[in-house]
C-alpha cells in the first residue's frame, strides 16, 4: 500500500484505496483477490504480491495503458 | 477500551511528531449494518488525539452526500487521508494491524505533501496521460 499511497501523492491523475478483504468479501471475489496483497488498476490490470518500487510503477504504469 | 495500548500510544506519538503539515482523516460511518465504522471512529479519535497537527472529520454515509460525493466514497467504514490537497487516498475497513504502518505512512506522506520516490519513478510516473485508480486490497494480519 505504501508505494501505491506514494504513486497518489506524486500524482494528480492516480488515486489509491486501500481495501480491507475481510471486511468487503464481495468486491475480493468480483476483482478475483485469492491472495495479498494484490493491487487492481482501473478496473481491468492486477499486480500479484508486493514488487519492489522500480517495477510496481512499471506494472501499474502498463496495466493502465492497456485499456 | 482503547484500541491503541499505551505503548502504541508513544510509538505513534512519536513518529507524528515530525509532521510538518495539517492533516485531516475524514471518517465516513453509519450507526447500524457497518461492522467496524464504530471501531474505525474511535481508533482516528486516539490517532488525532496524538498530535495537534491532526484533525478528525466525521460524517455519516447516508446522510452527509455532499461530502460522500466530493470525496467519492462507495462504502464504508472509509476514511480519506488528506493534506494540503486531496491526494485520492482512502481506506477501506478499519486500519489496524498490518494497515495501521500504512495508515501512518500515508498521515506521514500527505503532510509532507512529497515521498522518497526515485527520479526514474517519478519521471515514469509524468507520463501517465489518463486517471489511474489503484485498489489495493490487504488484511490486517
Amino acid at each position: 500500500m505504501r508505494l501505491a499511497q506514494q504513486l497518489a501523492v506524486e500524482s494528480d491523475l492516480v488515486t489509491a484505496d486501500l481495501v480491507e478483504v475481510t471486511e468487503f468479501p464481495s468486491l475480493a471475489q468480483r476483482y478475483q483477490v485469492r491472495a495479498v496483497p494484490r493491487t487492481v488498476v482501473n478496473e481491468s490490470g492486477s499486480i500479484a504480491g508486493a514488487l519492489p518500487e522500480a517495477e510496481f510503477v512499471k506494472a501499474v504504469i502498463a496495466a493502465a495503458q492497456s485499456r | 477500551m482503547a484500541l491503541l495500548s499505551d505503548r502504541d500510544e508513544k510509538e505513534v506519538r512519536t513518529k507524528l511528531a515530525g509532521l510538518t503539515s495539517r492533516v485531516t482523516l475524514v471518517n465516513f460511518t453509519q450507526e447500524l449494518s457497518c461492522q467496524y465504522c464504530r471501531e474505525t471512529e474511535q481508533l482516528l479519535k486516539e490517532v488525532a488525539a496524538l498530535s495537534d497537527k491532526i484533525a478528525l472529520e466525521v460524517y455519516n454515509f447516508q446522510l452527509d452526500k455532499a461530502q460522500v460525493a466530493q470525496y467519492g466514497v462507495d462504502k464504508i467504514p472509509a476514511t480519506a487521508v488528506v493534506g494540503a490537497k486531496d491526494y485520492g487516498i482512502r481506506f477501506y475497513g478499519i486500519p489496524l494491524g498490518y494497515e495501521f504502518g500504512a495508515f501512518l505512512s500515508a498521515i506521514e506522506d500527505v503532510s509532507r505533501g512529497t515521498t522518497d520516490l526515485a527520479p526514474e519513478s517519478r519521471t515514469a510516473l509524468a507520463e501517465l496521460a489518463q486517471p489511474v485508480r489503484l485498489q489495493v486490497f490487504s488484511t490486517p494480519t
